[in-house]
């Protein structure tokens, strides 16, 4: 095929340019090496604190018979969440033909592998009997919902992970003879992977095509994950999770974890790695008009979720929202949706803050506000169940996450950073053949 | 000549030593031949004890109604293994409702009941499977007790959301719970609506003594560390035809128990059998939250002429033992 990109001089020019700039931080430095010590340290105290859970019992937890689920569900849903935006960027704008999503697509795919993968972990930290983890494939009953929540995180993650792994084989190829200064091993590993690549044509046809599928298979899994996990909630008979739109309110919000995550990760990798050139203000402030969006979105199901039950007050719900609103929760609850919803939006109206420094700030501000939003959905539904709690030691009545706990929860976030790390510093982080595929096109339409 | 001497002189000795030889196996002789006749006797009495314990035989009705005849020295007292065990606890009694009555007019919070069930379920003072609430509907009615067991639903919410089939329905309505199975998700726990289920969030209480016995499903003993455990309607009483532990317990006839098809209850105090829908329809019978669609097999008749003062007595503080 004449005149076609892939095998125009400039494609490979431009190709040799940005690999250049982006493999010049791709490797084993002295630094990564220091982080990494640092967050595998850290992993191991929080190893050894599960351990003790193991020993003793989940007993070690807060939970107890009122309140069963708590910090550990909590985070699951919020890992879930997160994961989920590798779908909003890739599929949805990508498809929808956004081109400036192409150099943060791979850096919302690391997010979305990264948090699907722990999210099967944490959930086995909460069971009681981990040992019996393959009972769920052996014995599993298709009606509850956790058995559709495993397969289909489970098909997340691999399609997720495809999604990262598939259109890196060409950048693969092109950094293979290039990366200096780094172990054999590295290039070797990435021969391997590149699965002899040669910039052919015709595998860069096959590959578009590889790509399309499954980017469209992406949207209803990743809308399956995260409305099944409502579901986990929105079946059963309890006030706070009894709701007809969990599904969808979990998923918007879940566009809002997820978002804040991508800038984050948006912000170092463009500091650390030196890719301003790549990862342009342009993109913080397209990227925050996105935030806008789903912001908006997820304030309008706040406002159905709270104020359709709030204005019938059935005794129940009563209960529930009055410890929300003005109850032992209230503090949390106003602070999440002014601060971590309200005022971020509002903020984020003015160009001036679309910055990326103020967009990581506010990033960073409403992740956590997300992670405690999970923390309120899940566990004050469960301290005023219908029957009154009675004859019962004080520590049945309150919940109250224990220090063990806590750090095993840590150990899922320390995860995400190693595994985000390792993918971002092994691999190139930027989708080089993309852009040098744009910037060719760019100039032989010129031409 | 002097050998010869000697001899006889050595003969005197030889005839001392050989006369207590001879005495000595004169002796042995006695003492060998009683021990055989002994023995013999002995052995002669066992073949004959023997040979009669074989001529007496027993009738036994075998498990497919046939009646044979067996020795009695080859009986053996039947202990079912986990998987017989396992087997009927998720068959269930063929033909039978179980229902439970409580009638909260006779309820005083004895409590009783619960601690009849913990002992017989290995539980700690503040693990429940029944528990007794002080319940009040609002400000401007008066406080009653309520004994709360599981209500074994017929429509049960935590059946439904059980991922491995750990907690399952039985024919004779009971739900039950299969420690053995169960992963420890708490699913169940978050799905009921009367709170009726607890977790074992530390080694049961009992977990050293009952370690070598055998699991039975309808007892849920051995209680097992980061599983569920839950009120069983005494299934592994009600095998053997007796009342569940909490209903014999009550001093004041707060329970009737029964079968549905049958439709006769029986009070766990004065033994008195009653028709089960004449019980409902002349005491205003409910269900709890019956709006909630769980069906639940457990009624309760209001508290209403009650002939005694409602007194709550003093308050138990419960301390978590780990």
């Amino acid at each position: 095929m004449p005149g076609s990109v892939f095998s125009s001089e400039k494609y490979r020019e431009k190709l040799d340019s940005i690999s250049a700039d982006v493999l010049k931080n791709v490797g084993i430095s002295k630094g990564f090496i220091i982080w990494m010590g640092i967050l595998f340290a850290a992993l191991a105290v929080c190893i050894y604190a599960y351990s003790l859970q193991l020993k003793t019992g989940l007993g070690v937890t807060g939970l107890r018979d009122v309140t069963s689920w708590g910090m550990y569900i909590a985070n699951f849903v919020f890992f879930v969440a997160t994961s989920l935006v590798g779908m909003l960027i890739s599929c949805v704008l990508g498809l929808s033909g956004a081109k400036w999503v192409k150099p943060i697509s791979r850096i919302a795919e690391i997010i979305a592998v990264a948090f699907a993968a722990v999210a099967g972990l944490v959930i086995i930290s909460d069971m009681g009997r981990p040992d019996r983890l393959p009972y769920v494939f052996i014995f599993g009953r298709v009606q509850s919902p956790i058995l559709w929540d495993v397969s289909v995180v489970t098909t997340y993650f691999v399609l997720s992970l495809l999604l990262w792994f598939f259109p890196m084989i060409p950048d693969l190829a092109a950094a293979k003879d290039k990366l200096q200064g780094q172990p054999k091993f590295l290039s070797k590993a990435y021969e391997l992977l590149s699965f002899r690549w040669n910039h052919n044509e015709m595998q860069y046809k096959i590959m578009a095509q590889g790509v399309r599928i499954l980017l469209i298979l992406i949207i209803p899994t990743a809308f399956a994950i995260h409305t099944v996990t409502s579901w986990l909630f929105a079946v059963t008979p309890r006030a706070g999770w009894d709701s007809t739109i969990f599904g969808p309110y979990f998923i918007s919000g879940a566009f809002v974890s997820g978002t804040a995550a991508v800038i984050i990760a948006m912000y170092f990798y463009r500091k650390s790695y030196n890719l301003s050139k790549y990862l342009t203000d342009s993109h913080f402030d397209k990227i925050g008009k996105v935030f806008i969006l789903v912001s908006l979105l997820y304030i309008y199901f706040n406002i159905n979720e709270f104020l359709v039950p709030g204005y019938k007050l059935k005794t129940a719900d009563a209960i529930h929202l009055g410890e929300l609103f003005t109850g032992e929760y209230a503090f949390l609850f106003w602070g999440i949706q002014i601060f971590g919803l309200i005022i971020p939006v509002f903020l984020m109206l003015f160009r001036s803050i679309r910055k990326p420094l103020p967009m990581l700030l506010i990033s960073i501000v409403m992740l956590a506000a997300a992670w405690l939003k999970r923390y309120i959905i899940v566990v004050p539904p469960q301290a005023h169940p219908y029957l009154p709690v009675q004859n019962v030691p004080v520590e049945w009545v309150v919940y109250k996450p224990t220090v063990i706990e806590s750090l095993v929860t840590l150990a899922s976030i320390l995860l995400v950073l190693i595994i985000v790390t390792l993918l971002s510093k092994l691999f190139p982080v930027i989708p080089m053949w993309e852009l040098a595929e744009e910037e060719a096109e760019k100039v032989l339409k010129e031409t | 000549m002097a050998s010869k001497k000697k001899k006889k002189e050595l003969t005197g000795i030889e005839e001392i030593l050989e006369s207590s030889r001879r005495d000595f196996l004169k002796k042995v002789g006695i003492v060998g031949a009683a021990s055989v006749a002994g023995g013999a006797a002995v052995y002669s009495g066992y073949r004959f004890e023997k040979a009669k314990k074989n001529e007496e035989t027993v009738k036994v009705l075998t498990e497919d109604n046939r009646l044979v005849e067996i020795p009695r020295d080859q009986m053996k007292d039947y202990k079912p293994d986990l998987k017989v065990l396992q087997t009927r606890g998720r068959e269930g009694i063929p033909g039978r409702r179980w229902v439970m009555v409580i009638d909260l007019s006779k309820c005083r919070n004895a409590r009783k009941c619960v601690s009849a069930c913990q002992e017989a379920h290995h539980l700690r003072p503040y693990e429940y499977h029944i528990n007794t609430l002080v319940m009040q509907e609002s400000v401007s009615t008066p406080e009653y007790f309520m004994p709360k067991p599981c209500q074994h639903c017929d429509n049960p919410p935590c059946v439904s959301v059980c991922p491995v089939d750990a907690t399952y329905k039985r024919q004779d309505g009971i739900v039950l719970i299969d420690n053995e199975r169960c992963i420890g998700c708490r699913f169940c726990m978050a799905a009921c609506p009367y709170s009726a289920r607890m977790f074992h969030w530390r080694e049961p209480v009992a977990a050293v003594q009952d370690q070598e016995s055998e699991y039975d499903v309808e007892l849920n003993v051995p209680q097992k560390k980061g599983t569920i455990s839950k009120c069983l309607f005494s299934a592994d009483r009600l095998r053997d035809g007796i009342l569940p532990y909490c209903v014999s317990a009550c001093p004041n006839g707060v329970f009737y128990f029964g079968d549905e098809n049958e439709n006769a209850v029986t009070n766990g105090t004065t033994k008195e059998t009653v028709n089960l829908k004449e019980l409902l329809e002349q005491n205003g019978g409910y269900r709890l939250m019956a709006e909630l669609g769980t069906k639940p097999r457990v009624y309760y008749l209001p508290p209403k002429n009650r002939i005694f003062e409602f007194e709550k007595g003093p308050e138990t503080e419960y301390k978590e033992i780990t």
